[in-house]
């Protein structure tokens, strides 16, 4: 069985670079991007959910399969909330008869 | 076939511990693929008001408490962080370490439901609890602002309801460990238990900046 253990050092530089990453988020938020404030506040909780997914959830020692699975939740996930969105951000762009 | 020994580590269903393991992560992951597609609803409903009504949005995020939650994130994040230790230290056969960090896991999940708690008292005292008493001051879209309120607190209250059953899964691993069952042979349920405490922290990592921070550049 071959068993991957991280060290100690590994984790806590994962944990400090998640706490200095939460304190970016926050203080990037005060700042005004206009539209591009959302983007900055996703793409570091991308970043955070990856540092979790990938080395506290051991994600990159684990097997094809589980990844295969993940990847298909996140890609089912982008189909749900990119349709979803999709049909509410373009509402109204066509005039329809009657309504 | 070959019949083997029946042991924590190899159950007789399985040839090797190795598929054994494998089974049950994979178990825990796709009920976890679940839990993102039962959150992702709530999110999606959460992105098309905040595209509809983007203004009151901000204006409602805005009464939140940033430092409060930027602190009880780090809370979290300590609580994995722990997480991550108990699991490391079963593996690598440290009973006593597994069960101060399984406890410490514990003490910060405990303390981010406290926090949590006394910022829902805070919206029933200032009226942002969606009803009849509802109110948000310098708004005229009271409706609306109550939406973001109504999801606010779906998705915090459905986080803490994790929390909570994360919480007890901690309690029986607390035990479990105590009783010595736990060894590096043989130690899936802390591994799985820890995908799971894992997972709802990476929930509030994107709850974090969705509901607190999103309307923070403009007063």
């Amino acid at each position: 069985m071959t068993e991957h253990i991280d060290s100690i050092k590994t984790y806590t530089i994962v944990f400090v670079l998640l706490l200095l990453l939460t304190l970016a988020t926050t203080v990037t938020a005060t700042i005004d991007l206009r539209s591009f404030n959302v983007v900055v506040a996703l793409s570091i909780a991308v970043v955070k959910m990856l540092l979790v997914a990938l080395f506290f959830m051991h994600l990159r020692h684990s097997s094809i399969l589980t990844k295969v699975v993940v990847g298909g939740g996140l890609l089912w996930l982008g189909i749900l909330l990119l349709l979803g969105l999709s049909d509410f951000v373009s509402r109204g762009w066509l005039r329809v008869p009657g309504k | 076939m070959d019949s083997h020994v029946e042991t924590l580590a190899l159950r007789e269903q399985f040839e090797t511990p190795t598929q054994q393991k494998e089974a049950s992560t994979l178990g825990m992951w796709i009920f976890l693929v679940t839990e993102i597609m039962f959150f992702g609803g709530m999110f999606l409903a959460y992105a098309v008001y905040r595209h509809e009504f983007s203004e009151v949005f901000s204006a409602a995020s805005n009464t939140l408490n940033v430092v409060i939650g930027a602190v009880n994130t780090g809370v979290l994040l300590c609580s994995s962080y722990t997480m991550v230790l108990a699991v490391r230290s079963a593996q690598i056969g440290n009973r006593k370490a597994l069960i101060v960090f399984l406890i410490l896991t514990m003490l910060f999940g405990g303390v981010f439901l406290g926090v949590k708690a006394y910022e829902w008292n805070e919206k029933f005292v200032e009226h942002h609890v969606p009803g009849p008493t509802f109110h948000l001051e310098g708004t005229s879209m009271q409706g609306q602002a109550q939406l973001f309120f109504s999801l606010y607190f779906a998705m915090t209250g459905v986080h803490a309801l994790h929390m909570v059953v994360g919480v007890g899964i901690m309690l029986v691993l607390l035990f479990q460990a105590y009783a010595g069952r736990y060894t590096p042979a043989y130690y899936t349920p802390v591994d799985v238990g820890g995908l799971y405490w894992h997972f709802v922290d990476i929930i509030w990592i994107f709850l974090f900046p969705l509901l607190y921070l999103i309307g923070r550049h403009h007063h």
